[in-house]
């Protein structure tokens, strides 16, 4: 019986640290996020669309970032352009 | 001057009602001079958890509206002389609350009280908002349980940000970790997070944990804070709380599963 309750208590995929590791994940992602201005989403929607225009790249290859020290302010754009890069039509 | 207590979650029902007339009356006994607000407008249950429902005349709203005085909404506890209850209004919505008039009355409170205890609506709009914005502790209450804690760290956001101590630069709100309704033994089996699980991510101080108990249906069944049902495990855990809170330095209970009749026979302890 003691074997039995100690083979759940350190089994690593036990609901409990299913629960924990995907709360790890998602509040860290929360806390990224957090105090980032709210257009920021819209911001990099609209920017892909017009890069959409001109280069054919992914939907996730531009990464905006902002970040906010003591007196400033910074909007960081990062934009992968593929290899070789085809206009989209 | 008082000190302003939120007893805040973001996620409902997970216990800070409970919480909040239990750690009211413990700074009671201890001889504080403590008033517990519901800030829970149009949804008040304060008063039913501190047995004090049939002796609301006037209510918060009243107060902050000009309807009554302060002195003619508190509620003294009928077991302690020290705490006093201001209930929230059932009619009103809670638009009646206003930012000027919440912290005008906290201002009023604070010359005559030690402690203010703000029992916060779930959510976090406007009640729970003006609940936690003029506080100095905040009691974040958690349920061992994924949704929980993942509300209480969005309002560990939202005190360190849109605070009044936020937005004057003040020293920040000191958070403390209140695990509620923790089952020992379903740990041990790996199907609940444990404390420290809990405390991996949200890493906040550990006023203590309190056990998933029977006693907590029966104090609001008769409308008495758990905390004077001394015999009761959870009524002994809100005391420890109490205790450490006031700097007192209490090992942790009620983390370990209870030893069964075998485990009391053979166990020692
Ligand atoms: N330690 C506990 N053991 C067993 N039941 C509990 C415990 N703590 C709270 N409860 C029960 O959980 C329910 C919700 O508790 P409570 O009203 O204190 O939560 P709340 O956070 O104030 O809810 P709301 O968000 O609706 O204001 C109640 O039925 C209460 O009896
Ligand atoms: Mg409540």
């Amino acid at each position: 019986m003691m074997g039995l309750l100690d083979y759940f208590k350190t089994n690593k995929s036990s609901s409990a640290s299913i629960a924990k590791e995907r709360l790890q994940i998602l509040v860290a992602h929360e806390r990224s996020v957090r105090g980032q201005p709210s257009y920021l989403p819209q911001l990099q929607k609209e920017l892909l669309e017009v890069i959409r225009k001109y280069i054919d790249v992914d939907q996730d290859a531009i990464t905006v970032n902002f970040e906010q020290d003591e007196d400033r302010e910074t909007l960081e754009l990062n934009i992968v352009v593929p290899d070789n890069p085809t206009k989209h039509t | 001057m008082a000190r302003i207590i939120v007893v805040t979650s973001g996620k409902g029902g997970v216990g800070k009602t409970t919480t909040s007339a239990a750690v009211a009356m413990g700074l009671a006994k201890k001889g504080h001079k403590t008033a517990v607000i519901d800030f829970d407008v149009g949804l008040r249950n304060l008063d039913l958890i501190m047995g004090c429902e049939r002796r609301v005349v006037y209510d918060f709203v009243n107060v902050i509206s000009g309807e009554a005085l302060l002195n003619q909404a508190l509620i003294r506890d009928k077991h302690c002389d020290l705490l006093y209850v201001l209930p929230a209004s059932q009619t009103r919505d809670k638009d009646a609350l206003t930012q000027e008039g919440v912290g005008k009355v906290l201002e009023d409170l604070s010359k005559d009280f030690k402690y203010i205890v703000c029992d916060s609506p779930a959510g976090i709009e406007k009640g729970a908002h003006l609940a936690m914005y003029f506080a100095d502790d905040a009691f974040v209450v958690t349920n061992p349980e994924v949704s929980s804690v993942r509300d209480s760290d969005r309002m560990l956001g939202i005190l360190s940000s849109k605070s009044r101590r936020a937005e004057q630069n003040l020293e920040s709100i000191k958070e403390y970790l209140v695990l509620t309704r923790y089952s020992p033994d379903r740990v041990k089996l790996g199907d609940m997070l444990s404390v420290d699980d809990v405390q991996d991510i949200l890493s906040l101080h550990l006023l203590g944990v309190i056990p998933e108990s029977k006693s907590v249906l029966s104090a609001s069944n008769a409308g008495v804070p758990v905390i004077l049902d001394e015999k009761s495990d959870a009524g002994q855990a809100y005391e420890d709380i109490v205790a450490r809170y006031l700097g007192e330095n209490r090992p942790h209970r009620f983390i370990e599963e209870k030893k069964g009749i075998f485990g009391k026979l053979f166990g020692g302890k």
